[in-house]
């Protein structure tokens, strides 16, 4: 944790020697701030969620911190535009909310019962946008003064709990029942309405408010968790049917989508026709120029890029500044968060925490891959936030709120059980001694198979 | 997937939490695609990042390239060890943009750098250097490599001595022209001089101002861009009559400048009926010596020389002198001096003999000749630089004297000396003597345009020694084409003779 600390302050201090030669002069300031930040919710884990997995929090002040390092380093190029103090509020923000959830709730259980009421005004806050002027090409904006805010964002963490909380109710119904065509079960109808309910309008709101990123994210949720809840493939193939209906029209027809498919599949079109590098071939440029090593803080050329290089585009920054190893290190660090929310999931016992931890753990890996992919032209360009590093409060906010639950679980995951129930209730948990490497107790047909 | 069995036949109310595949698996397996999505995304980044990583970065549209050249001041261009360039913040994207001391001065020399328009000249060939990309730059080219390290840009010390410069930029004045000056035992050249001028200070950044100055100076009909003394080549004229009379000394159609050659005069090659006649019809051309004929320019003496030497030894003795290189350089370019090759017909061979018809030189062509004279037969290339140094004045490169052959014996240089100090003595180029040192020379007035029409080319070369048996600091070559000049006034030894004057006593003065 200290050292998440220390290493985001360095860079704060390599950014200023880099550009002017000397250490900034608030990097004392700054510095005591975010160990602040870490401190505080630091203490509040230690005392309302000791056995938390003690990786998530340091990783996300880690990465928090390396984001405000870029996003100050990125000002240094934008005189007019400096935007670190806003980062820093929204931080601060971010780890209330993370406080006010590691306090306050005090059993993640309690989330299953407010689902339907979290999927409601969710929904209701996606759909406000629609009604409002669009912001860069995108309906997804809801604008308060000087503050903006994108509902979606929020909304992801609600629907992974909305669809945790339904599929641990009714994943028997859905597994076990069900029609079948050709070689594929196809569950029913009767199971799946509610769901695929209200993912239909969620997809058909983003669709309205041409927000590609946040519907890719949403569906690759909504598949991953079906999946893992019914362990049926056939709803992946109705996920992908359902998505190719969705994306393909928009793809071809709608201008502002339809770009970035081109752009995505010939990135140096721009550059043939005369109308110069489009941001993603600048953005392939700046991860072209970092190379292995990186070219160091503050000595790339990133800027170039222009529009939203703080936010979609900060990971070109990375990749730029600290080259090849840098990135890997910072996937790196977003793959041990992920395979820490499945471990969790896999420690819990109860379905909907199962189900919940997994789900925010993929929804951090789909937008880790959706932004990442998309600024490297590994897939088309979405338009999202890589969460932590990028400028945007919503999106920051949104991940706090993900690492809170995920501390929750994981220290409801990793909690020591009383001793009494452990004598006492012997059939169901037959090897309930080694907790660490049992076999799955709620799984009739595991037996036998080796669990690694 | 392999595991997923049809449900066993009828079976009510499965017990809670049982599904057909287990969460725990289910979980591992969403657990892994979320892995191999975060695997694919390194694998796509080393992509960019190792392979595709040189040709990104080598796209034209990358400004990266671009903005690391003018991230730091560029290395300078030096003269006699003083910068004649230099660099200021632009406070522009791009961060230090070329500045010239004296720039119409040095131009020809220098070149410009631009931000908008390129380098040319120096700054061209010398880029890598001046930017400091030049991996003999480094200190520790391994580590500044990985480290990234700027290596400040190098300086470029040329042979250009300021003095002849100044005299020569001087003398041209307002005039249409071009000198070029070499030191003749070592190659160096000691001024690059062409007139009209320009400013390259006006050209050095970006924007407006930039793109301006630059349609002026491009759509200028003068060409003040244009470095005359190594890139345009005019008709010698007269002035080659040192070659032909080299070739016709070396070849033994004569064996001295002192005896009588046969030349009618006027003279009618074989297969041509128009004559070739001498400007004054007073001069006593006909059998005159080559001595005298240098002395007074006799064209038929010389027309005649040079079709009794022949085409061959005609050809060999230009290209000896430098003529017909299409890929001299001094390190800039210079243009190809010609003398035509393969030539059958007598006429046009003899009026080629006296730097008519085909013949063309450059400035810097003709004071190689001077220069070879000048140094016994023994012509060495030409060079405009002396070493390249590290920022820091440490030494990367330097530049060596070089031969480049032999056109004539010592004595045959010797007896072509005697000739051209006679022609300042007595001859055409009086206008070059220079009290206490010998002056070897000879004018040139080169006939121009379609029917002669055009203003002829004032010519003139020579060297100077400060004493009969010392070595030549100097050989010099001046050309003016100066079309407002009265047509009757334009001779080389009127209007050329005192600039090459001039240029050899600021080297003669030290």
């Amino acid at each position: 944790m200290v050292l998440a600390v220390a290493i985001a302050a360095y860079g704060y201090v390599d950014v200023g020697a880099d550009i002017d030669g000397k250490a900034p002069s608030d990097a004392l300031r700054y510095g005591l701030g975010l160990g602040a930040l870490a401190l505080l919710a630091h203490l509040a884990v230690r005392r309302r969620a000791r056995y938390a997995d003690p990786l998530l929090l340091p990783i996300a002040v880690l990465l928090n911190g390396l984001g405000l390092v870029v996003i100050y380093r990125l000002d240094r190029s934008t005189p007019n535009d400096s935007t670190a103090p806003t980062q820093l509020l929204w931080s601060t923000i971010g780890v209330a909310l993370f406080l006010a959830v590691v306090v306050l709730l005090r059993d993640y259980r309690v989330l299953q019962r407010y689902a339907y009421v979290l999927a409601l005004v969710t929904l209701l806050l996606m759909i406000v946008p629609i009604f409002l002027p669009a912001v860069y090409g995108a309906k997804i904006w809801i604008k308060i003064g000087p503050l903006s805010f994108q509902p979606g964002e929020i909304a992801k963490i609600a629907l992974a709990i909305f669809f945790a909380s339904y599929l641990a109710q009714h994943r028997d119904a859905l597994a076990l029942t069900g029609r079948r065509i050709w070689r594929l079960e196809l569950p029913r109808g009767r199971n799946l309405g509610p769901i695929v309910l209200i993912w239909l309008v969620s997809a058909a709101i983003l669709f309205l408010e041409q927000d590609l990123g946040t519907l890719l994210i949403f569906f690759g949720l909504f598949v991953v968790m079906l999946y893992v809840a019914t362990g049926r493939i056939g709803w992946i193939a109705v996920g992908l049917v359902l998505v190719g209906v969705a994306v393909v029209p928009v793809a071809l027809w709608e201008p502002h989508v339809h770009v970035r498919f081109v752009d995505w599949l010939d990135p140096m079109r721009t550059i043939r026709l005369g109308l110069g590098p489009s941001q993603l071939a600048q953005s392939m440029f700046a991860f072209a120029a970092g190379g292995l090593l990186g070219t160091g803080l503050g000595l790339g050329h990133s800027y170039l890029i222009g529009f939203a290089m703080k936010s979609d585009w900060i990971l070109a920054t990375f990749g730029e500044e600290t080259g090849l190893v840098g990135l890997a290190a910072l996937f790196l660090l977003y793959a041990i968060v992920v395979v820490r929310g499945f471990r969790t999931g896999r420690e819990l016992h109860d379905p909907f925490g199962r189900l919940l931890a997994i789900g925010l753990a993929s929804l951090l890996a789909l937008q880790v891959f959706v932004v990442a992919g998309g600024v490297t032209d590994l897939i088309p360009l979405t338009g999202m936030t890589m969460p932590f590093l990028a400028q945007g409060g919503s999106s920051l906010v949104t991940n706090w709120i993900l690492i809170a639950l995920l501390v929750k679980l994981s220290d409801a995951a990793r909690r020591p059980r009383p001793p009494v129930p452990q004598l006492l209730t012997p059939p169901p948990e037959p090897n309930a001694a080694s907790a660490a490497a049992e076999p799955d107790p709620d799984d009739e047909e595991t037996e036998g198979v080796p669990t690694v | 997937m392999k595991r997923s069995r049809k449900p066993r036949a009828p079976r009510p109310a499965p017990p809670a939490g049982a599904a057909r595949l287990s969460l725990s698996r289910t979980g591992r397996r969403a657990g892994l695609f979320c892995l191999v999505l975060i695997l694919l995304l390194l694998a796509n980044a080393t992509r960019l990042q190792v392979f595709q990583a040189k040709s990104l970065d080598d796209n034209a549209a990358n400004r990266r390239d671009v903005i690391a050249r003018y991230s730091q001041p560029r290395g300078n261009i030096l003269v006699a060890g003083k910068p004649v360039t230099g660099s200021r913040q632009s406070g522009g994207p791009l961060d230090y943009q070329r500045t010239y001391t004296a720039g119409p001065l040095y131009a020809p020399v220098t070149g410009f750098s631009s931000q908008t328009y390129g380098n040319t000249l120096l700054e061209g060939v010398e880029d890598q250097i001046l930017t400091g990309q030049d991996s003999r730059l480094s200190t520790n080219a391994v580590w500044d490599a990985i480290s990234r390290a700027t290596v400040p840009g190098g300086n470029v010390w040329t042979t250009i001595n300021p003095k002849a410069q100044q005299a020569a930029f001087n003398g041209l004045g307002g005039k249409r022209g071009a000198v070029a000056a070499i030191e003749p035992a070592t190659g160096r050249i000691l001024a690059l001089a062409s007139t009209p001028s320009y400013d390259p200070n006006g050209i050095t950044g970006t924007g407006p101002a930039t793109v301006t100055g630059w349609t002026r100076l491009t759509a200028d009909s003068t060409q003040p861009m244009l470095n005359r003394a190594l890139r345009q080549t005019y008709p010698p004229g007269s002035t080659f009559k040192v070659v032909t009379l080299a070739a016709a000394l070396q070849s033994g159609l004569y064996s001295g400048i002192d005896v009588p050659t046969d030349s009618p005069n006027p003279y009618t090659p074989k297969d041509t009926d128009h004559a070739l006649t001498n400007e004054s019809a007073s001069d006593a051309c006909t059998n005159a010596t080559l001595d005298y004929a240098l002395q007074v320019s006799c064209n038929t003496v010389f027309g005649k020389a040079g079709v009794d030497v022949g085409e061959q030894n005609m050809v060999r003795t230009a290209e000896a002198f430098g003529f017909n290189q299409s890929q001299q350089t001094i390190p800039v370019g210079v243009a190809r001096s010609n003398f035509d090759t393969g030539l059958t017909s007598q006429a046009f061979l003899a009026l080629s003999s006296i730097g008519q018809y085909d013949t063309a030189a450059t400035p810097l062509q003709m004071a190689e000749v001077a220069a070879a004279v000048a140094n016994n037969g023994t012509l060495m290339r030409p060079r405009l630089l002396d070493k390249v140094t590290r920022g820091d004045g440490a030494t990367v490169q330097t530049f060596g004297d070089r031969r480049f052959g032999q056109p004539v014996s010592a004595s045959v240089a010797g007896e072509i000396q005697q000739a051209m100090v006679n022609v300042v003595q007595n001859g055409t180029g009086t206008n070059a003597q220079i009290p206490g040192a010998v002056v070897g020379g000879k004018t040139g007035t080169a006939q121009n345009g379609v029917g002669n029409s055009g203003t002829p080319y004032a010519w003139f070369i020579s060297y100077a020694k400060p004493s009969a048996s010392a070595a030549a600091p100097v050989a010099v070559a001046v050309v003016i084409e100066d079309s407002d000049a009265n047509r009757a006034d334009i001779s080389g030894g009127g209007l050329a003779a005192p600039i090459a004057r001039a240029v050899m006593q600021a080297v003669l003065s030290g």
